[in-house]
């Protein structure tokens, strides 16, 4: 027994490179589509060339003849298996039957209509091209708008007006806040539709032991419990003869997120055939099957004093849901009503949403999932109305600032912000872009026609999703911290990481918290086997639940440690430190692995003592929590061509205190790129009839290298009292702060024009227009 | 088809059917997962490999064009289990996150200081213009090559 | 992402290659627009041939005035050859312009500019150049102008079974200046507009001008309205004005997701307008 106390550097708030990565950076770490199984086959699937048609009949004989074809499945076969489903509940919700394969009509491109399974992903491949499919090609409608006027093709024929829901939210008394308002201002704000992408498409690899009667299905998802629980549903399994593995997953952003037809489908065809089979995504099945996000059509309305002090914001909100809802697609929306007020004081809010159906890809969770539209929304409001009153945008933001003293503070939309110090990062913002001396220099660019903008966006993120009344299927997470008889300390986690950090972050905690060393900590996680249950990982929940699930864990833990501890000691009055439990009066000491050792070795224990050293803690958290920043982009445009170049993009966000800030930047990083992507570039276009025009990378303009600039990254730290780890999250909030900064910059570059407001994506044909003919 | 080729300084002399994409042959036959298939187009980058020297999109090609080629994959970047010192700079400096797109990343990056030691920044993020990752808005990938530079990973 | 089934030959020499492509065989050069259409089954051929290996079709040579380029020389190859940068600088711009690295490692010249993608950057540069293009058939070899090559998207007056064996382009002589820029199209990297101009300044006056451009609309073409203004003016800001002005005249512009027919005329003018400035600077 040692007495020495070592004193172990902690680890929390350093920049240190990350543990999962030598799997990653030499080609060995495994994806669903590096697995093979003996007997494994492929699937490839038929799906449907027209936005809405009906099937008159499928002729498989030409494909089930083929070459390597082992069967050959349609929607008669799979009419039993469970709808594809809708995890979220509004009054009056209209929910469609998804069928994983469709039976007698499809109401979007790229519908499945059959899948053909071979013993070759090639011959799989050549024998999707014989299934006949006769079709009735039916009228369509791609947007919203068009699809909830008179007359127009019904998506779903027992729905002929196309509202898949209406929603209705009011705080406050907004109707005495737009009859006293000295200024009113208004205007409509689309957020399109686009492609989240992922760099690894989905896949599924289903393996059918029909014997044992267990399922394994692996699958690139964010979320394997749910996965586990509802396919089993669909497929009519017993919920514990399935397991679901979550491979290396090669990004999400929400995509992953859900329930697909693919998923039962593969669960299905390993069934009939008794072997395994498995299913790759391709890119263009990934952008026609895959969720899309965003889809707004926003009416905002904000009444105002002339002092620029906000009294109500009214928004009316036409949200594409597509053909389809998937898991969460109708809360998308409400989660954007819940954000409209931003940052401001304001009590008093109406919203009235529209989810429309259209013959269109689902819409659901993507980066931000409804709070960047809102963002965006109020960002450009905020604006509009400082251009109104001639105050300047920075100081209409100060003016209207939730008040340090007002939190916890209560919104109008039933929300309750946990800390803040609101004014704080655009303060340091403002300072180090020299705010002050980045208008005079505008001026003077103005005056020698040159087009420079500033932009500033102060977000609000609700993060850590979320107190389990708030989140379909529950919000909490859990988290198991076992110690092994050798000492090494392995942590299961139902969050599931796909490229945030975790095996890096959580060991950090685990490491300062527990005292031992980083290199003896494994963190597990994507596995329903090995992990009790879990939520996953989205909606920047990880460190603020999974890891507080973890930290409570460890508590129990060094509470059973101290009792085997004091046992060792043969002394009642113990303590744990820096990974020994020690005796107060004597000073001596049991180290982590002694009482590891003996934990299972189980010699001497008083009666009614559990061996063994495992804690599991399934946290519920009191609240969201709320991280907050703000951003500043500096623009110029050329004005012969509409070119905008971001000369200076800075962040400035606070997400509590930070575990790994290299890690932090790397999500800050990633988010603004994306919504830069918005901003500028990206958008997922339907013509007329349902077609997908940006229907792979040739046209949907992804981020390059060479088209994002440098972005500066700071912090201000505002710590959660939510949990006891002090985090918010920061997984959304580039996405969230760039757009708003970015048009915000473009506009404020073009308003001596008469520009007021410019929809998403800004390319360079719309710029050029507006500088040459003015007006928007 | 009978074809012969090197592959990270191993022999391979498989029998192909000419429509077989070089990336499915190594992922599927040879067993190299390490490169990866993002997209049908050639736009992404995630399967760039070395091909006599030249850093190529191994879903651009057919098994059969690589016939007496020595080919190198991330696989056969790291020597004796040292990491490459790209490999090395991509993990002191976070330049990946769900690590999709790194294989294929890093073989990029390599090439671009196979032929220019010390890239700017501008260099840099055009020598990746074939290369899409959706996690780290490049920032990170820009100063690992950079890192790598500064070590004298370029030849 | 599975291309159909085709038969392969990979002929050692441009001869044998002649005699498969004459019994309906289609070549393969690098592959670059080719590969991508036969994955997504937009091309489905019965029988490749591959010209990849036939070593005597990737060179880059001088001769009387002249650069030879073979058809299977690679992009990359132009884009870094001292011979192209130092010689005729105009085309390796072009190259550099084209895709990404690994594109230009593996497309060719001769694959390139028999594909005819009419926002491909080798046919403004090509068209500026007065280049050469040494066709092989069946029956012997025929040379025909840039301007006579180039007959519709993604249409050439190569007959069946007849290959592109070289390109050849003049050495640029001194007073020249040279410039290709281009706006790309952000999602593929094709040219939305693209504009090679080449210039040649003598006595204070502009005595030759070629302005080649891409992307506008379906064939790459000569500016010749623009190239007439601009020669024997002064080369002023406002003559390049002018004559940019001109470089969309009588075209019927492309107009797509990515930019309307007006937007791609006023980008026309622009790019010519900046190209031009930027050779006449150089001349």
């Amino acid at each position: 027994m040692a007495t020495t106390i070592i004193q172990t550097e902690k680890l929390v708030g350093k920049r240190i490179r990350r543990r999962e990565d030598p799997r990653l950076i030499t080609g060995t770490a495994t994806y669903v589509d590096d697995m093979q199984m003996p007997g494994m086959h492929h699937a490839a699937i038929v799906r449907s060339p027209h936005a809405a048609a009906k099937i008159r009949s499928i002729s498989i004989k030409a494909a089930a003849e083929a070459p390597g074809v082992v069967a050959v499945f349609t929607g008669k076969d799979t009419e039993k298996v469970g709808p594809v489903p809708c995890g979220a509940s509004l009054p009056g919700l209209r929910v469609p039957h998804h069928y994983i394969l469709a039976i007698d009509r499809v109401y979007l491109v790229g519908h499945p209509v059959a899948v053909v399974v071979a013993t070759d992903r090639y011959l799989a491949r050549d024998a999707a091209d014989l299934v006949e499919v006769d079709w009735e090609v039916l009228p369509a409608v791609a947007d919203p708008e068009k699809a909830i006027a008179p007359g127009a093709p019904p998506v779903h024929p027992q729905w002929p007006d196309n509202v898949a829901f209406v929603y209705n939210q009011e705080g406050g008394d907004v109707d005495k806040a737009f009859a006293e308002a000295e200024v009113i201002v208004k205007q409509r704000i689309t957020s399109q539709r686009l492609i989240p992408s992922a760099m690894e498409t989905r896949g599924v690899l289903a393996e059918w032991r029909g014997a044992d009667r267990q399922m394994t299905l692996y699958t690139s998802t964010q979320v394997p419990h749910l996965v586990r629980t509802l396919v089993a549903g669909m497929l009519g399994l017993e919920e514990n003869r399935m397991r679901v593995v979550a491979p290396e997953v090669g990004g999400g952003f929400g995509s992953k997120l859900n329930i697909y037809p693919e998923e039962a489908l593969m669960g299905f065809v390993s069934m009939k055939i008794g072997k395994p089979v498995k299913w790759i995504e391709s890119r263009r099945e990934n952008f026609l099957c895959t969720i899309h996000g965003r889809g707004h059509v926003d009416y905002f309305e904000v009444a105002a004093k002339k002092d620029g002090t906000i009294l109500g914001i009214k928004l009316k909100l036409i949200q594409d849901q597509g053909a389809y809802h998937q898991l969460l697609g109708p809360a998308i929306p409400t989660l954007s009503v819940l954000m409209m007020p931003g940052l401001y004081r304001t009590k008093n809010i109406r919203a009235e949403v529209i989810g429309v159906f259209t013959n269109c890809t689902p819409t659901d969770a993507y980066r931000g999932a409804g709070r960047p539209e809102a963002t965006h929304g109020i960002e450009r409001m905020v604006d509009i109305l400082a251009d109104e009153l001639g105050i300047d945008p920075a100081e209409i933001r100060l003016k209207n600032f939730v008040h340090n003293e007002e939190f916890p503070f209560p919104t109008a939309t039933g929300l309750t912000y946990d800390s803040g110090d609101y004014a704080a990062p655009l303060q340091k913002a403002m300072g180090i872009v020299d705010y002050t001396k980045l208008r005079a220099e505008q001026a003077a660019a103005r005056k020698q026609g040159k087009l420079m903008g500033i932009g500033i966006c102060t977000y609000g993120e609700i993060c850590g999703f979320g107190p389990s009344p708030a989140t379909p299927a529950g919000g909490w997470e859990c988290g198991t911290v076992r110690v092994e008889p050798s000492g090494k300390v392995t942590l299961l986690t139902g969050s599931c990481h796909h490229g945030q950090g975790e095996e890096t972050t959580f060991a950090q905690l685990a490491a300062d918290e527990l005292g031992v060393d980083i290199d003896d900590i494994l963190v597990l996680r994507g596995d329903t086997a090995i992990v009790p249950y879990g939520i996953g990982t989205f909606g920047s929940r990880a460190t603020a639940i999974g890891g507080t699930a973890l930290y409570y864990a460890m508590q129990d833990l060094k509470v059973k440690m101290k009792k085997f501890g004091a046992i060792m000691l043969d002394s009642h009055d113990v303590s744990y430190a820096n990974g020994q439990v020690v005796c107060n009066k004597m000073g001596k000491s049991v180290s982590f692995k002694e009482i590891a050792a003996a934990s299972y070795r189980a010699m001497k224990l008083p009666p009614n003592t559990e061996p063994g050293l495992v804690s599991t803690h399934f946290w519920e958290p009191p609240n969201f929590t709320f991280g907050f920043g703000a951003h500043i982009a500096v623009t110029e445009i050329d004005p012969e061509t509409g070119q905008i170049t971001v000369r200076r993009y800075l962040a400035v966000d606070d997400c509590g205190n930070i575990i790994n800030p290299l890690i932090v930047d790397g999500q800050v990083h990633g988010g603004v790129a994306q919504g830069m992507g918005q901003a500028l570039w990206e958008q997922a276009v339907y013509d007329d009839n349902g077609q997908l025009v940006t229907g792979e990378y040739t046209d949907y303009t992804m981020p390059r290298a060479h088209m994002m600039p440098w972005i500066e990254s700071q912090h201000t730290t505002t710590p959660s009292p939510v949990n006891p780890l002090g985090v918010k999250g920061v997984g959304e909030a580039g996405t969230i702060g760039a757009s708003p900064s970015l048009v915000n910059s473009v506009v404020d570059a073009l308003s001596h024009l008469g520009v007021r407001h410019i929809d998403m994506p800004l390319t360079p044909e719309k710029i050029w227009k507006l500088v040459a003919g003015g007006k928007n | 088809m009978k074809i012969n080729l090197t592959i990270n300084g191993k022999k391979y002399s498989p029998d192909v059917e000419p429509r077989l994409l070089l990336i499915h042959y190594l992922r599927d036959v040879a067993g190299l997962t390490g490169a990866h298939i993002g997209c049908e187009t050639s736009l992404c980058g995630a399967c760039t490999i070395e091909v006599n020297g030249k850093s190529v999109k191994s879903c651009g090609m057919f098994a059969v064009q690589a016939d007496g080629a020595d080919v190198l994959t991330i696989e056969g970047l790291a020597q004796d289990g040292k990491l490459h010192a790209m490999q090395e700079a991509f993990w002191n400096q976070h330049g990946l996150q769900c690590g999709f797109c790194t294989p294929g990343m890093i073989m990029a990056c390599k090439a671009i200081l196979d032929h220019n030691p010390n890239p700017s920044d501008d260099e840099i993020r055009h020598g990746i213009e074939g290369n899409l990752c959706r996690c780290t808005g490049y920032q990170h990938i820009v100063n690992s090559v950079k890192a790598a530079a500064a070590v004298g990973a370029g030849r | 992402m599975i291309p159909q089934t085709f038969e392969y030959t990979a002929p050692k020499t441009l001869d044998e290659a002649m005699a498969l492509l004459a019994s309906g065989g289609k070549p393969l050069a690098g592959g670059m627009s080719l590969i991508p259409m036969m994955k997504l089954r937009l091309a489905t051929p019965e029988h490749l041939v591959d010209l990849g290996r036939i070593k005597d079709l990737d060179y880059i040579r001088e001769a009387a005035g002249e650069l030879h380029i073979g058809a299977t020389t690679t992009h990359y190859s132009v884009e870094s050859s001292a011979l192209v940068r130092g010689k005729c600088p105009l085309l390796s711009a072009a190259a550099g312009a084209i895709g990404d690295p690994q594109i230009r490692n593996v497309g060719t010249m001769g694959g390139s500019v028999a594909h005819a993608d009419p926002a491909a950057d080798y046919p403004a540069a090509l068209q500026a150049l007065e280049a050469k293009i040494v066709i092989r058939g069946a029956k012997g070899e025929r040379t025909v102008s840039a301007a006579d090559f180039f007959v519709d998207a993604f249409t050439t007056s190569l007959e069946s079974g007849e290959v592109v064996r070289e390109v050849v382009v003049p050495v640029e002589q001194a007073g020249t200046g040279t410039s290709y820029l281009k706006m790309p199209q952000p999602a593929s990297g094709f040219a939305i507009v693209g504009v090679a101009v080449r210039v040649q300044r003598s006595g204070g006056k502009i005595t030759l001008a070629r302005i080649g451009v891409t992307g506008l609309s379906n064939i790459g073409y000569r500016a010749w309205a623009a190239e007439k203004a601009l020669e024997g003016s002064a080369g002023s800001a406002d003559d390049i004005t002018k004559a940019a002005a001109l470089v969309a005249q009588g075209i019927d512009a492309n107009s797509d997701l990515h930019a309307s027919a007006d937007y791609r005329r006023h980008l026309a003018s622009v790019y010519a307008a900046r190209a031009i400035t930027a050779a006449a600077s150089k001349a």
